[in-house]
């Protein structure tokens, strides 16, 4: 269907934009790679009354990496972060998760803070931002506000973003030595949305498990952090029982939504299995590496 | 409205589209270039597949008025003569590969293996399918599809495997 009719600003700097926002406020949808708003203009499931677009505001894309962290604006371009040398050394679960993102023509145009401020439960971004406990800087009238991925994801393609704030930019911790990473999903096609995925981050010291991190794509209405099977795995030596045990403590307290793709039950089985798979990918992927 | 300036198929053009006027509906309908195609229209069959500077994109996914500036490639760019009768070297093995049937889907196929192949030019079979898999073909089943671009690729090797001593054999050969 052909879009609805709307207005249209395209500023080129963050203070322009985030005038435009204090202006338009909840009237405004905020226009960065389009690969989920057009497709929801498209459907008449959002109606904005004006789209504020930021793809001519510079200083949103970038990659760098400081102090032990990572930062990426909001515009960066998904192909761009796939193609980053500095994505690649720092943070291999973004690394993972970025190729599984829709299709090449859509990571093309689409953003890493598009995703994230969309904030689809069943998309990779969010899995990957909450696993690793991102910071999300957001930008507006007021002044800036840094608020913690547990912060940002509020419900259903929803995030603790105000009408009048911009999300400038993301913040990741860079991976520690001894860092293994797998992103699993099942999805009906190829490229589609996972109707259960998984992100999951170990960190591996003489053989035993640091640090584990697992964050679940489509199970609830926001991405999943898997707490009472990351407290289980802390401490432990990677194994097949290990594992097993994890999958069982990571879903037992799910609920996840029914839809035509899968019942409830369906999704708590393959969230079980994606936990297996997952966590003995992460740890052939650390144990790879501290060779 | 605005006024956009943007190089399409190599020529200057302009035009003053709505904001809300997709990338596709522009170049079909204010620039008259109707071999882009429309399936779906919100970004799943990507039928309506152009190049934007380099990059494969969904010009049902992009306004008209964010390619101001831009160098756009459509399906009317890829023929050396514009389209008179000559074929491209990938529309070419796609011809030989009998890869298309009803032609919906074809633009978007061919403009996608384009940019793929301008990026990797020795790429297998896996990676062709995985760069094929956000188009949707309704009549062949894809195989034919992916053997029409594997046979380019596997022209684009031979050509480029040619030295000047191999290409004096190939052409004694064809005598």
């Amino acid at each position: 269907m052909k879009l609805p009719e709307v207005e249209y600003e395209a500023p080129t700097t963050v203070a322009e934009a985030i005038d435009l926002l204090a202006e338009h406020g909840d009237e405004a949808s905020v226009l960065a790679g389009g690969q989920s708003l057009i497709p929801l203009l498209a459907l008449r499931l959002a109606r904005p009354e004006v789209l504020i677009d930021i793809n001519r505001v510079d200083e949103l894309s970038g990659v760098s990496a400081a102090n032990g962290h990572v930062t990426i604006g909001a515009m960066t371009r998904e192909y761009v972060a796939e193609e980053s040398g500095t994505v690649a050394d720092t943070l291999p679960l973004l690394a993972a998760a970025l190729p599984l993102i829709g299709h090449e023509a859509i990571r093309s145009r689409g953003t890493i803070g598009g995703s994230l401020a969309h904030a689809d439960p069943a998309a990779e971004l969010p899995a990957v931002a909450r696993a690793l406990d991102a910071e999300f800087v957001v930008r507006g009238p007021s002044g800036t506000r840094v608020i913690p991925a547990a912060q940002w994801f509020d419900g259903y393609l929803t995030t603790s973003r105000r009408p009048d704030e911009l999300l400038a930019e993301v913040r990741f911790p860079a991976a520690r030595p001894g860092t293994g990473v797998s992103f699993e999903e099942v999805a009906r096609r190829h490229g589609d949305f996972a109707i259960v995925g998984l992100a999951a981050s170990l960190v591996l010291s003489g053989g035993v498990i640091s640090d584990a991190r697992l964050a679940f794509a489509g199970v609830s209405d926001v991405p999943v952090r898997a707490t009472a099977a990351e407290d289980l795995l802390a401490g432990e030596r990677p194994s097949a029982e290990l594992f097993d045990e994890a999958a069982r403590r990571a879903t037992e307290d799910l609920d996840p939504p029914a839809d035509l793709h899968g019942s409830s039950d369906y999704r708590k089985t393959v969230a079980a299995a994606v936990v297996r798979r997952g966590l003995r990918a992460a740890a052939d992927n650390a144990a790879r590496g501290s060779n | 409205m605005a006024d956009i300036t943007l190089r399409v198929n190599g020529a200057t053009r302009t035009g003053s589209p709505e904001a809300r006027k997709t990338l596709a509906d522009f170049l079909r309908d204010d620039l008259n270039l109707t071999g882009t195609h429309l399936g779906c229209e919100h970004g799943v069959c990507g039928a309506c597949t152009v190049i934007v500077d380099g990059r494969a994109v969904r010009s049902c996914l992009m306004l008209a008025v964010q390619a101001a500036g831009s160098e756009v490639t459509t399906v009317e760019g890829l023929a050396p003569d514009g389209g008179h009768g000559e074929l491209g070297p990938l529309q070419q093995a796609m011809w030989d590969s009998h890869s298309f049937q009803c032609g919906f889907c074809t633009p978007g196929f061919v403009m996608q293996a384009t940019a793929f192949l301008s990026d990797h030019p020795d790429a297998d079979e896996q990676q062709i399918r995985e760069a094929l898999s956000g188009n949707i073909c309704r009549c062949t089943g894809y195989q034919s599809i992916i053997d029409g671009v594997l046979l380019a690729a596997q022209r684009n090797r031979t050509l480029r495997n040619r030295t000047p001593r191999n290409r004096e054999t190939l052409s004694e050969e064809r005598r």
